[in-house]
C-alpha cells in the first residue's frame, strides 16, 4: 500500500516533469535529483516511524520522547517557511533595511512563548493546546472553539503555502502548477497519516538542516566574496543600487498604528499558532520544553541574519548582471521573491541552484506537514473526540479519525491551492497570524494566568476577538481593495491585531466578570488545581516507555 | 493525582517562593523584550531618521547594528531563562515533590 502510493507519487511526478517540455522553463536535473533523494530519504523515515506510531499518544507526539535539542530544531523546520526564506531575502533584496523589521517581528515572539506559555502548556496539555484552554472550562464551547480557531489558522497558512508551493516549484522545476500543488498534497498526506508525528519532525528536522546548511553556504561565500566585511558588503549594495536608501527604514512601517498592530500580531500570534503550540507536547517535561524554545531561537535568529546577508549580497550579485534580469519587465526574472534562487546560481552555479531549489520545497513539504497534523488533530482530538464522542471513544476510533482528518484536509488543501492559483492572497499568512493573536492567544494564556476566566467569558471574548480580526481584515486594503476592488480601504491599518485583542482581552475579561453562575463559581476554585500543576508538573502527561 | 497531594504542595512554604521567583523572572524578562523590541518599532515609525545616521565613515548605518542586536538580544534571553529555570527553579521544583512525597 505504501509503496504502491510512493510509486504513484513519483510517477506523477516524472509525468508531471514530462510534460514541462512543452513548457517554457529549462529542466533542472540536478534540482530534480536531489528533490527525488530528498523524497526518496524522508518516505523511508515515514515507513520506520509508521512502524513505530501505534498509540494516539505517538501519533500526535511521537510519545513525548523526542529530546529538546530535536524539538528545537524541528520547531525551527516548521517555521522557517519557504515564505520566509525566498520573501524575506526578497524584501532586503528591494528594501534594504526594511526587510529586518520583519524578520525581526517573526523572531521575538519566541523569547515571550518561552517565558510565559511553553512549561505551563506542557504541564497541562496533553496532544492540543484546547486540552490546556479547556483543563478547567467545560469542554464542549471551549473545545469547538479552540478548534475552530486552530482550523481557521491552519487553512489560511495551508491555503498561502499550498499556492506559494506552486508557483515556486512551477518556476523551479518547470513543472505544472496542478502538478506541484497534487504532488505536495499528495506527499504530506503520506507523510502524516502514516508516520503521524515521528515522521513529521523529522521531515522538519531534515529541512531545517539542509535549509540552515545551504543558506550558510550562501552567506559565507558572499562574505568570502566582500572580504568578511558588513562594511564592504553595504558599500557594494549602495554602489549597485546607486542609492543608500536600502540602509536606512523606509516606509515599509508607515504609520505607528500600523507599525504596532503588525508588531502585535506577530509576536502574540506566534504564540497562538497551533502547529507551532502542538510542537510543546512532543517532548518529555518542561525542562526539555524551554530547551527546545531556546534551541529554536537560535536557530531561527541565525537564520534571519543569513537571510538579511543573502538579500544583500543578491543586491550586490544580482542589480548589474543581464543573466538575471527581465529585458521586458525590469527587475530580476520571476521578481523579488526569486532573488535567493538566482544568488545561489550566481555562487554556485546549476548545481547549487538545484540544491536550493530541493530545499525550498523540502520546506513546504516540512511545513505543509505540520499545519496538516495540527489541523487533523484539532477534528479528531477536539471535534470528534471531545466534544462529538463527549470523550467516551477509544484510542484507536480517535486515531483513524484523524488518520481520515489528515487524508480530508489534503484533498482540500489541494483543491483550495488549484482553485486559489489566481488571487491574491497576500493577506492571508497576516490574517491566520491576527486570528492566532486575537482568538487562540487570548484564551490560552487567560486560562493559564487569570482565576477568574469563565467558559463564559472565554466563548464571548474570544468570538469577539476572532470576529473583528476576519471583519477589520475583509475591510482592509489587503482584502477590501486588493481582492474586492473597491477604491479605499474602510479600515485604514495594516493589520487588526492593536484593535481585535484588545476586544478579545476585554471581552473576555467583561463576560467572565459577568458571570454569576454556579458553574463559573466551580472554574474559579478549580483554578487552583490547574495552577499548581502547571507550576510544578504534578500529574502532567509523561512520555510513554517505549 | 490526588487533592491531597496538592494539598500538601500547596502548604509548602517552598512553593510560594518558586512560584513568586519564577514569575517575576519570566515577568521581568518579557518586559524586556517587550521594551525593547517595541523601542525599536516606534523608533521606526516616529523618527526613521535616527536609524539612518551613518556610523563613521562609510555606508553602514545605526539601524543595522540596532537591528541586528535585538535578534540577539531575543536569543540571549531565552538562553538566561532556560539557564535559571532548568537549574534553580526545577532543583525547587524536585525538592517540592520530594518533600511531599515522603511525608506520605
Amino acid at each position: 500500500m505504501k509503496w504502491g502510493l510512493l510509486l504513484l507519487s513519483l510517477s506523477s511526478f516524472v509525468f508531471a516533469a514530462d510534460a514541462q517540455f512543452s513548457g517554457k522553463r529549462d529542466l533542472n536535473i540536478s534540482a530534480i535529483v536531489m528533490f527525488l533523494l530528498f523524497v526518496v530519504a524522508t518516505l523511508g523515515i515515514t515507513y520506520w516511524a509508521a512502524k513505530r506510531t501505534k498509540t494516539a499518544k505517538d501519533f500526535y507526539t511521537a510519545g513525548g520522547g523526542i529530546t529538546g535539542f530535536q524539538n528545537g530544531l524541528a520547531i525551527a523546520g516548521d517555521y522557517m517557511s519557504a515564505a520566509s526564506f525566498l520573501g524575506i531575502s526578497g524584501l532586503v533584496y528591494l528594501k534594504g533595511f526594511d526587510g529586518l523589521i520583519y524578520s525581526i517581528g517573526f523572531l521575538v515572539g519566541w523569547p515571550i512563548i518561552l517565558f510565559l506559555v511553553a512549561e505551563q502548556l506542557r504541564n497541562l496539555g496533553k496532544y492540543t493546546f484546547s486540552d490546556v484552554a479547556s483543563y478547567r472550562l467545560r469542554q464542549t464551547p471551549i473545545r469547538t472553539l479552540a478548534a475552530f480557531g486552530s482550523l481557521a489558522t491552519v487553512a489560511l497558512y495551508l491555503i498561502a503555502q499550498m499556492v506559494g508551493a506552486g508557483q515556486l516549484i512551477q518556476i523551479l522545476f518547470g513543472l505544472d502548477y496542478e502538478y506541484a500543488v497534487i504532488m505536495v498534497g499528495i506527499l504530506m498526506i503520506l507523510y502524516v497519516t502514516f508516520g503521524g508525528m515521528l515522521a513529521t519532525t523529522w521531515v522538519q528536522i531534515i529541512k531545517a538542516v539542509l535549509l540552515l546548511s545551504g543558506a550558510s553556504f550562501m552567506a559565507i561565500m558572499i562574505m568570502y566574496k566582500v572580504g568578511f566585511s558588513f562594511e564592504s558588503l553595504f558599500s557594494q549594495a549602495v554602489a549597485a543600487k546607486k542609492s543608500a536608501s536600502i540602509m536606512a527604514p523606509g516606509g515599509l512601517v508607515s504609520d505607528p498604528i500600523s507599525a504596532i498592530s503588525l508588531g502585535m500580531a506577530l509576536m502574540f500570534g506566534t504564540a497562538g499558532l497551533p502547529h507551532i503550540l502542538m510542537r510543546f507536547f512532543t517532548v518529555s517535561d518542561a525542562k526539555e520544553a524551554r530547551k527546545s524554545v531556546f534551541v529554536a531561537t537560535g536557530f531561527i535568529g541565525y537564520f534571519y541574519i543569513l537571510t538579511f546577508i543573502i538579500g544583500f549580497g543578491a543586491i550586490v550579485l544580482l542589480t548589474n548582471d543581464p543573466t538575471y534580469l527581465d529585458p521586458i519587465k525590469g527587475g530580476i526574472i520571476g521578481g523579488g521573491n526569486m532573488s535567493a534562487i538566482h544568488t545561489a546560481h550566481a555562487i554556485g552555479g546549476n548545481l547549487f541552484l538545484g540544491f536550493i531549489s530541493a530545499v525550498a520545497f523540502a520546506t513546504i513539504l516540512a511545513v505543509v506537514s505540520g499545519l496538516t497534523l495540527a489541523g487533523a488533530s484539532a477534528v479528531s482530538h477536539d471535534l470528534y473526540a471531545n466534544v462529538f464522542a463527549r470523550g467516551r471513544v477509544d484510542e484507536m476510533m480517535e486515531m483513524k479519525v484523524s488518520k481520515y482528518s489528515t487524508i480530508a484536509l489534503g484533498i482540500v488543501a489541494i483543491f483550495l491551492g488549484i482553485a486559489f492559483e489566481k488571487q491574491n492572497i497576500a493577506f492571508m499568512v497576516g490574517l491566520a497570524f491576527a486570528i492566532a493573536a486575537s482568538a487562540n492567544f487570548p484564551i490560552l494564556f487567560l486560562s493559564m494566568f487569570w482565576k477568574k476566566l469563565t467558559t463564559k467569558g472565554a466563548v464571548w471574548g474570544g468570538s469577539l476577538g476572532l470576529l473583528t480580526a476576519i471583519v477589520l481584515v475583509i475591510l482592509s486594503k489587503a482584502v477590501w481593495v486588493d481582492v474586492l476592488g473597491y477604491k479605499t480601504a474602510i479600515y485604514a491599518y495594516g493589520n487588526p491585531a492593536i484593535f481585535s485583542m484588545a476586544v478579545a482581552f476585554i471581552g473576555i475579561w467583561l463576560f467572565s466578570l459577568m458571570d454569576q453562575s454556579e458553574d463559573a463559581q466551580k472554574e474559579i476554585e478549580a483554578y487552583e488545581h490547574q495552577f499548581i500543576r502547571s507550576q510544578t508538573g504534578i500529574g502532567a502527561e509523561g512520555a510513554s516507555s517505549h | 493525582m490526588s487533592q491531597h497531594v496538592y494539598d500538601r504542595v500547596k502548604a509548602n512554604p517552598k512553593f510560594a517562593e518558586l512560584v513568586q521567583k519564577r514569575s517575576r523572572f519570566a515577568w521581568q524578562l518579557s518586559i524586556v523584550m517587550l521594551v525593547v523590541y517595541y523601542a525599536f518599532i516606534l523608533v521606526i515609525a516616529f523618527s526613521p531618521a535616527t536609524f539612518a545616521q551613518k556610523i563613521g565613515e562609510g555606508v553602514t548605518t545605526v539601524g543595522i547594528p540596532v537591528g541586528l542586536s535585538v535578534i540577539v538580544i531575543a536569543f540571549v534571553l531565552t538562553g538566561i531563562y532556560t539557564q535559571r529555570a532548568n537549574g534553580e527553579f526545577d532543583d525547587m521544583t524536585n525538592q517540592i515533590k520530594e518533600e511531599v512525597r515522603s511525608g506520605e
